[in-house]
């Protein structure tokens, strides 16, 4: 099968790649581009441990075709902080211990902060509907919430 | 030392290994890769009972691209007739486990295995491994696997003289059972069931092998535990563990599920006979068809009592599904079911049933939640009866210590009963509730657990700590063993950095389960550093030219023990690392201790559901979690567990269960229809963290992350029961089964 050649941006850098059509952007980022922080729990859209965002759109990376990233601007959890300051939710992942195995957090933190960006001021239904499908299973989701509650609270403490 | 003097013991502090979980860099198993690395395959049974008749690989190994093809020739065999324990698990299943050999017992049973440049052609060349298959028919249920024409599994399998599904049996006793119901006012006796559910971890199984010419075998496997992975693997292969590294890599999510292996195994083979790396990752559905749930289950439970609640006599017969090979968690069913209770005559059987589905894998405190469902149910309807709180139904006949469990053992110092009244004061219990909304509470046991543990305390040269320890961490262990050796040197946690060693790099330690890991590694971490404070002592007395024994460690310095020791300024951790070459040399310590002393935990909890009436569904929209932890060295981890064993024994009680096809294929083999709670299905999962210190443990820690699941089961059930007046005891309480028991009540009765 002749391989496709993709131009786009990965993080706010340009990226190309070569793949096959039927790849998946979660199979070129993990095994073509060495970005590994998005996983792979389910392969069918349903847990988001492989999510990222496609020109500020969460999608589940394993669901997308590698070859619509043509143009387009995708962001992973690698492209999170900003050098060596952690972003907000990433500090306060750290701080209220929202992560215990840690498998679905760079997926929850990419999702977060997809409604962080839409809505800064979530309530705790809205950031539980949002967040339905990034499955956890070892937190009850508790500390999840939480986190983004509270960073969603300090962010808009830091932009008044 | 009493908790106010502490620091660093009872703080929530930051991970290790947090700013790379969060960052996308830690490395779970599937994230590794190594040049020249191949992908591998499994073919799994089409079948759910079948005599393998012929394998024939041949087309598969000409196929363009394939490397290596394996079967059951390439596993080693250990024959029936000879047991061969390792741990709680026994090589006699887990090599017909990892590769069926004569007869495939489950769909998706593991028959060959290919490796292959890619994953794809590894997939592709897997359909051209031609087997003949002599289908049989095949028992999942139990009733089905106990029928008198049941379908046998294993010609070698007898009960009672007779060809028989049942693999063995377990029983407790304590006084006369008989005796103790002819003194009850009140019996009740009632039969319950309980659906296989999938621990649920998120990441699935993976490795990466890599096999050299001279046998060196490293192994970059997600699991909970190395050692058993290194052991597992080279019993399975003919290698020799000392040809084996293996490296746990970080874990996502096992709950019981990682303690065996899958997949090493045969990677091993594949790169042996390929000669090259070889990777091979579960999909989600192998995950669900092949990997280890837990037992489905069946029990009666009669307990009696006086009028006043005391417990006369209890009594619980168990059955529970093993798989297609021995190992049900018979041993907490019957261990946990009365643990709880000072009862004087108990007595509870548990049988391990083979049937035809995947063998089942230790899920956190394997077998209690089982064990524990009918007592908590039968005891929520016996309080009604007596017009008793249920509370104070399990509080007047509460276990505390000295008191001798049916089990066996004679409970030292723990805190059962404080549990119990904290739950009464608390503002949950005292909360009013709304139309639809009912309130359960229930309690558990787990044993908690000792065993092997390493540790390796260094001291680096500009004066920090190094501590490597042998347990994958699976839920914020590093940050606890980090808290305590910075409490014990006096230094600032962060100054300590707590690594994972490989088999290779640490000595000996067994599983990270039975909720062991930082009971015993905080043990052996203790004991480290207690040696590198004395090697430190001794540095700054040769330096002060006075007695080691009047050197004092405290607040991360070497201090002189008296006034008659002299006058000295204090020598800190930084400036004894700085001098230690020309004081003695490099200053590390290690301990490898079997560590004993785990006493068991108790919990109880408090659910309010809301039950909708038009379409069956029963929300959980208040839950709290009490427990007595022994001492809470990192609080907001210890939260973590109790939250986490409630969320998984929620949707255990509400939407979690194996449902199969008639041809015995699971039919709901993916997150979409193996419902586990998502974020919007729960409430905030509250907390109430009891210490009674362990009296056998450094700090006081007992284990702490079993005990949660265990009551959860019925607390959602007594709720729901207390919302709609329907007792049931089929789980789960998913809305077509509350439907059903609120259009005909009597009929769930």
């Amino acid at each position: 099968m002749a391989k496709l050649h993709i131009s786009t941006t990965i993080n706010g850098e340009p990226e190309e790649f070569l793949c096959a059509p039927n790849e998946t952007m979660l199979d070129v980022l993990r095994n073509r581009l060495g970005l590994t922080g998005a996983k792979e729990g389910c392969g069918s859209g349903d847990c988001g441990a492989c999510s990222i965002t496609l020109d500020g759109t969460l999608v589940c990376s394993c669901l997308m075709l590698a070859a619509e990233a043509e143009d387009k601007e995708i962001s992973t959890i690698e492209g999170m902080a900003d050098g060596e300051t952690l972003h907000p939710l990433q500090q306060k992942f750290l701080e209220e211990a929202a992560l215990q195995c840690g498998i679905c957090t760079p997926g929850m933190l990419v999702a977060a902060k997809a409604l962080l960006d839409e809505n800064p001021d979530p309530t705790e239904t809205e950031v539980r509907f949002w967040l339905a499908g990034n499955l956890c299973r070892c937190t009850g989701y508790d500390k999840i919430i939480r986190a983004v509650m509270d960073t969603a609270a300090e962010m808009r403490g830091a932009t008044k | 030392m009493s908790s106010n003097d502490n620091k660093w013991i009872g703080e929530s502090t930051i991970r290790p290994d947090g700013a790379d979980k969060v960052t996308g860099r830690a490395t779970f198993a599937a994230d590794s890769t190594m040049p020249g690395m191949i992908w591998g395959k499994v073919l799994r049974s089409p079948h759910a009972h079948a005599v393998i008749k012929s394998v024939d690989t041949s087309k598969a190994e000409a196929f363009p691209g394939v490397k290596a093809v394996i079967t059951s020739s390439d596993i080693v065999d250990f024959p029936i007739d000879t047991p061969f324990p390792l741990g709680i698990q026994d090589m006699r299943w887990m090599c017909r486990n990892v590769m069926a050999r004569d007869k495939v017992l489950f769909h998706g049973h593991p028959v060959a295995a290919v490796a292959a440049m890619t994953e794809a052609i590894a997939a592709e060349a897997c359909k051209l491994i031609e087997i003949d298959y002599e289908v049989l028919p095949h028992a999942i249920e139990i009733d089905d696997a106990l029928a008198d024409d049941a379908p046998i599994l294993h010609d070698w399998m007898e009960f009672e003289g007779k060809p028989s599904n049942i693999a063995g049996v377990l029983e407790h006793t304590k006084g006369d059972v008989a005796s103790g119901f002819a003194e009850a006012d009140v019996i009740i006796e009632r039969k319950f069931t309980t659906r296989p559910v999938h621990q649920g971890y998120i990441e699935p199984h993976a490795c990466l092998v890599s096999v050299a010419a001279d046998n060196k075998t490293t192994i970059w496997s997600s699991s909970q535990g190395q050692f058993m992975v290194r052991a597992m693997t080279a019993l399975l292969t003919g290698l020799s563990q000392s040809d084996i590294r293996a490296i746990p890599a970080e874990i996502g999510g096992g709950f019981g599920g990682k303690t065996i292996v899958y997949l090493e195994p045969l990677a091993t083979a594949l790169s042996k006979k390929s000669g090259r790396p070889v990777k091979m990752a579960m999909t989600r559905e192998e995950v669900m068809r092949a990997s280890g749930p837990t037992s489905g289950s069946k029990s009666v439970v009669k307990i009696g009592c006086k009028k006043d609640g005391t417990i006369t006599a209890a009594e619980g017969t168990y059955w529970l599904q093993a798989g297609g090979l021995p190992g049900a968690p018979v041993r907490g069913a019957v261990g946990c079911a009365l643990a709880p209770y000072d009862i004087p005559n108990g007595h509870t059987l548990g049988y391990d049933v083979v049937c035809n589905r995947s063998k089942v894998a230790a899920y956190r405190a394997p077998g209690a939640p089982i064990g524990s469902f009918g007592v908590e149910c039968v005891l929520d309807e016996l309080a009604e009866e007596l017009g008793l709180d249920p509370l104070d139904l399990r509080l007047k006949n509460a276990a505390k210590e000295g008191t001798e469990a049916v089990h066996g053992p004679v409970y030292p110092v723990m805190g059962y009963v404080e549990s119990l009244e904290s739950a009464k004061a608390h503002d949950h219990y005292n909360a009013p509730l709304g139309a639809n909304q009912g309130r359960g509470v229930a309690s558990g046991f787990w044993f908690n657990a000792g065993g092997e543990s390493s540790a390796q305390v260094n001291i680096t040269e500009d004066g920090n700590v190094v501590v490597t320890t042998g347990h994958p961490d699976i839920g914020g262990s590093r940050a606890g063993i980090a808290n305590i050796c910075a409490e014990l040197l006096g230094i600032d946690y962060k100054r300590v950095s707590v690594l994972i060693g490989d088999t290779a790099t640490i000595g000996f330690s067994n599983l990270t389960g039975g909720s062991r890991v930082l009971f015993a590694s905080s043990m052996v971490v203790t004991e480290s550093t207690g040696k590198v404070i004395r090697t430190l002592c001794e540095l700054a007395a040769k330096i002060w030219d006075i007695d080691p024994d009047a050197v004092d460690w405290e607040d991360g310095a070497a201090r002189p023990a008296g006034a008659n020791a002299g006058q000295f300024e204090p020598l800190t951790l930084a400036e004894l690392a700085a001098r230690a070459n020309e004081t003695g040399g490099p200053i590390g310590a290690g301990a490898q201790v079997n560590t004993t002393g785990a006493e068991g935990g108790f919990g109880t909890h408090i659910c309010d559901v809301e039950v909708d009436p038009e379409l069956g569904i029963a929300r959980v929209i208040r839950y709290t979690v009490l427990q007595d932890v022994g001492r809470a060295v990192h609080p907001a981890y210890v939260e973590g567990q109790m939250q986490g064993g409630a969320a998984q024994a929620i949707g255990w009680a509400l939407n979690e269960e194996y449902l199969y096809d008639k041809d015995g294929k699971v039919d709901n083999p993916g997150f979409l229809d193996y419902r586990m709670p998502v974020a919007s299905d729960l409430p905030m999962l509250d907390t109430h963290i009891i210490e009674i210190p362990n009296p056998k443990h450094p700090q006081g820690v007992r284990g702490v992350g079993e005990v949660p699941l265990v009551p959860g089961l019925s607390a959602v059930r007594n709720a729901v029961y207390n919302a709609i007046g329907v007792r049931f005891n089929d789980l789960p309480l998913s809305p077509p089964r509350i439907l059903d028991g609120l259009n005909v009540p009597e009929a769930a009765e």
